[in-house]
């Protein structure tokens, strides 16, 4: 009978390679990753068949919740600090330095001009927590039209996006489409889904 | 291999005799490597893939005072889509001309995609006017403008939803003037 002879050979096993691609992955992923930025309010868009790609840059969207509140953001720190000192002109407020560099780095925001002030002094925890009312849109206070008007004369590339909830009235919808159009913005972009297989 | 070495080689020389070092250079690497899986996967998981795609829109521009009047329309040319509540959609050939009748469609791949191939086919370069009423809501919208887009309709436009619309839609359409 022949003896079982136990294998001594090491049971270890060369991790390099492995590890390798794992530090390669996770470096591509930490590289590309881009965290979105905080959504004032979850907007479900309607999806569509079109895919054109939204551009990263050069770019304004207005968003419409599904409870009809309008929000309003535009990439690009510089085109944002002359965005609000000139709107602040307008309206006779005076944002301080740190009021400016505030909004010059805020996601999408919806507070009406007289509350904006207010807005961005108070503490980033507490501006969270602040129900935002949305800007004004309606025929009579129309602050969206002048967000529209300053954000174009601080960045004359822009493009406008219109991000709506497929559950928004079309009413308010329409409304937004107008002051686009009394502005003289005759072409925008529609926010959509990738269509998912029906 | 995994294992690092740590160079030089073993030992220092003590009172001349060179000794080996028995100690292993081998390190364990297990908890390098479960960190890098674990980032690796959150990574993967936040990274988002599918990025907001976009439809253009082009709107005509208000038109002004001193602007000539547009050229007429062959009605017969125009199908109107309404859209109405409850995710209710209706289409209709012809402006005022007689009385239109309102059929009602759906928003699937038979229903308003049909129409519009058919409608399109029926008569060449048809207008097809959106007439999104108060109550629709703004997916409807989306949802014909990209049946333009599927069916490659070219002339399509966003008009108002008027009370004529209405009474159109819901079947008794104000009596035509005769002609």
């Amino acid at each position: 009978m022949g003896k079982v002879k136990v294998h001594r050979a090491t049971p270890s096993l060369d991790m390099t390679p492995m590890v390798d691609l794992a530090f390669l992955l996770v470096t591509f992923f930490m590289l590309t990753t881009k965290f979105a930025p905080d959504e004032p309010v979850q907007v479900d868009t309607p999806s569509s068949v079109s895919e054109i790609l939204l551009p990263d840059t050069n770019i304004m969207v207005i968003t419409v919740a599904k409870d009809g509140r309008v929000f309003f953001t535009m990439d690009g720190k510089y085109h944002r600090a002359e965005l609000i000192k000139k709107i602040g002109e307008k309206y006779g407020i005076t944002f301080g330095a740190d009021e400016v560099n505030t909004f010059a780095i805020l996601s999408s925001f919806g507070v009406p001009m007289g509350n904006l002030q207010e807005y961005l002094s108070s503490e980033p925890e507490a501006r969270k927590k602040i129900l935002q009312p949305g800007i004004p849109a309606d025929s009579a206070h129309n602050e969206l039209a002048d967000w529209i008007v300053f954000a174009r004369m601080a960045n004359p590339k822009l493009r406008i996006a219109l991000k709506g909830d497929a559950e928004t009235s079309y009413p308010t919808v329409k409304q937004v489409i107008n002051t686009l159009i009394d502005r003289k913005v005759l072409r925008f972009n529609l926010i959509t889904n990738m269509e998912t297989a029906s | 291999m995994a294992e690092v070495n740590t160079g030089g080689g073993g030992g220092k020389e003590k009172g001349g005799k060179v000794r080996a070092k028995k100690a292993s250079t081998k390190i364990d690497m297990t908890p390098m490597v479960d960190l890098a899986f674990l980032l690796l996967t959150f990574f993967m998981l936040t990274a988002t893939f599918n990025k907001p795609k976009t439809m253009e829109l082009n709107m005509p521009d208000k038109p002004k005072a001193d602007d000539p009047e547009p050229p007429e329309v062959n009605i017969k040319k125009v199908v109107s889509i309404a859209l109405e509540g409850n995710d209710k959609i209706y289409y209709w050939r012809g402006i005022d001309d007689g009385q239109p009748t309102a059929t009602q469609t759906s928003y699937s791949k038979d229903g308003i995609r049909k129409v519009i191939m058919d409608e399109d086919h029926a008569v060449a370069n048809t207008v097809f006017l959106i007439k999104p009423s108060d109550k629709s809501r703004y997916k409807n919208i989306v949802d014909v403008l990209d049946e333009m887009a599927i069916t490659k309709a070219q002339r399509y436009a966003i008009v108002d939803h008027t009370p004529e619309d209405d009474a159109i839609v819901s079947g008794n359409p104000a009596p035509a003037t005769p002609k």
